[in-house]
């Protein structure tokens, strides 16, 4: 409102590329095709030049990144595409990280069989472990997710299983930052495929209305278990190349910042877009670096930040991005 | 009608805590029929088409159908036996467009091993199967209409939907809770036709309904309930004239003024 009381609202309108019908992209030209694939280039030239771009102390940052991305997209994709609030990144971490580290060890498999092994294998001991609580509704299954990472810690110490508190040491050093990168873009387009597929649609309807679901004849309990698995199978990947990446697996596996981070990002990012977690993961973890210097007082300015986010722009950069990029916008007179 | 019931309902009894809401409810229905179940608010009605389609658990008496005991069954495997039921208050799924709806059922093992709507999936993919049903239960297939998101829908259309969504199971009864009600006189005028169709192509239904007129109307039978107790069993006509039904039903109310039924 100006100050002569003039109404005015802004005006939203599409752009008039409407490319994409049920999978089929209908393109006329080349500036349709650019707009079409201009963002997922970024996306993607952007993440596999980026270890050539930083410097040496951050190639180890762009690997915790991709690992806080794969937790923050598992969240994304449970909490919004499926109706649940995990606090399980911890979980999935610390199953990931201690199965990568005990094949190393004890049965003296590479990293490139133990990583795979342990993403499928912690996937499915994740999963198992959760399923008593799927059929339940409401926050029950974020409480278990945050009860297992404290339970486990606990029962590791007190009977001195898997090197008790001192960790698992002499895990093979294995550092690829290209692995892990394409790892995530794998996990990131298959997901935003996934949900638009008739399986996604099913994982949706649980979200939005596991009644009808069931009325439809669909198990609920049988869907949400399979997200589950694809959610947890992503964070055990991360665990089990950080548990390389450290050479060491223990008790900080399940520390409660793989549970906490991602929900910060998914805020940051725009929840519910998959993108927009990731691009959020890539500026948190990165300032959490950065604030280092600053000791406990980065605390403070990281709370700052997401508080400046949520109330300034609480749909997240993502949705905003999205918005600017697919419409127009003016003002018009009332 | 055939020589056994295709679903028999025996003694069911439902308590929440200390309120009976059913007791000792029995009733057959043949294949084929319509069976309209009527009663003042709070008669149990719903719970019934929650206790038959295993939504709640019930207390006590048993379901069976075709002859096979499906009491205490989960909701899902009772759906996929082909018993499916519509929703009072209408639960599409909002944040997808009317006939994104309708994958999902499709997408359910029993629409997977009927083939899906008339065969489906030779005849199309899911998308095309779904905007045929929708067709079918009256969205104009030429307009924007089963585009639209769910959330946008007019009541009448969120109450084709649910009944869509049944169709696309390939049901074998379809448990019709209030479909005519908050709807216009003219909404439930289209919607009587697509009832008789329904039990044209061989579906029983069992209906709840408060709109008595339009529901005698279809109805072969009609079973009437009073705190959580069935009351009488008969023809629409033999019903109207039972002085118990007046008096728990209408109260002091004269039945023709409601009905048109002399």
């Amino acid at each position: 409102m100006k100050a002569n009381h003039e109404q005015r609202r802004k005006e939203r309108l599409d752009r008039g590329i409407k490319v994409r019908s049920d999978g089929i992209y209908a393109l006329m030209s080349w500036r349709e095709l650019c707009y079409l694939f201009f963002p997922r280039l970024v996306l993607i030239v952007g993440m596999l030049i980026l270890p050539l771009l930083v410097p040496i102390y951050w190639q180890k940052v762009v690997s915790y990144v991709c690992i806080y991305a794969l937790l923050t997209l598992s969240f994304d994709f449970l909490a919004h595409f499926v109706g649940l609030v995990s606090l399980g990144g911890a979980f999935f971490i610390g199953t990931g990280g201690y199965i990568a580290a005990i094949l190393n060890t004890s049965f003296g498999l590479p990293p490139l069989l133990t990583i795979p092994v342990a993403t499928i294998l912690g996937a499915f001991i994740c999963t198992l472990l959760l399923i008593p609580c799927l059929p339940l509704r409401g926050v029950y299954f974020a409480i278990v997710t945050l009860m297992y990472p404290l339970l486990l810690t606990r029962v590791i110490e007190a009977l001195a299983i898997f090197g008790g508190t001192d960790g698992i040491v002499g895990v093979t050093s294995f550092t690829n930052h290209y692995f892990i990168i394409i790892m995530l873009l794998f996990f990131l387009f298959g997901l935003r495929r996934l949900v638009n597929q008739d399986l996604g649609l099913v994982l949706r309807a649980v979200k939005d209305n596991d009644q009808a679901v069931r009325a439809s004849g669909i198990s609920i309990t049988y869907y949400k278990t399979i997200a589950v698995f694809i959610a947890s199978a992503m964070g055990c990947l991360g665990g089990a190349y950080l548990a390389h990446i450290f050479g060491w697996a223990g008790l900080s596996s399940f520390g409660l910042d793989f549970s906490i981070l991602p929900i910060a990002a998914t805020v940051i990012g725009g929840a519910g877009t998959l993108v927009g977690p990731v691009l959020g993961a890539f500026i948190l973890v990165p300032l959490n670096e950065w604030l280092r210097d600053f000791g406990t007082f980065r605390i403070l300015l990281y709370a700052l930040i997401l508080l400046a986010f949520i109330i300034f722009r609480s749909e997240g950069i993502m949705v905003y991005g999205q918005r600017k990029y697919h419409q127009f916008e003016k003002w018009v007179k009332v | 009608m055939s020589a056994q019931p295709i679903l028999q309902v025996q003694n069911m009894t439902k308590a929440f805590g200390g309120i009976l809401a059913l007791s000792r409810v029995s009733f057959d229905l043949h294949q084929g029929e319509i069976l309209g179940i009527i009663g003042p608010n709070g008669s149990g009605k719903t719970t019934l088409v929650n206790c038959i389609t295993g939504f709640i658990n019930l207390t006590a008496g048993k379901v069976f159908f075709r002859g096979k005991n499906i009491t205490g069954k989960a909701a899902h495997k009772i759906a996929d036996m082909g018993i499916t039921r519509t929703f009072q208050i209408m639960r599409p799924y909002y944040s997808l467009p009317a006939y994104k709806n309708l994958v999902i059922p499709l997408f359910s093992p029993r629409a997977k091993r009927t083939g899906g709507w008339r065969g489906g999936g030779k005849l199309g993919d899911r998308n095309t199967v779904s905007i045929d049903i929708l067709e079918e239960m009256g969205f104009e297939r030429e307009s924007y209409v089963p585009y639209k998101m769910a959330s946008t829908l007019p009541t009448g259309y969120l109450k084709r939907l649910e009944l869509a969504r049944c169709l696309s199971l390939k049901p074998e009864i379809i448990l019709c809770d209030e479909v005519f009600s908050g709807l216009s006189m003219s909404e439930i005028a289209s919607m009587v036709p697509l009832i008789e169709r329904l039990q044209m192509d061989g579906i029983t239904l069992i209906m709840i309904e408060h709109r008595l007129r339009e529901l005698f109307r279809v109805a072969n039978r009609v079973m009437v309930m009073n705190f959580g107790e069935k009351l009488i069993e008969g023809t629409p006509e033999e019903v109207m004239a039972d002085e118990k039904v007046k008096e728990a039903y209408f109260g002091s109310e004269k039945v023709e003024e409601v009905t048109g039924y002399a």
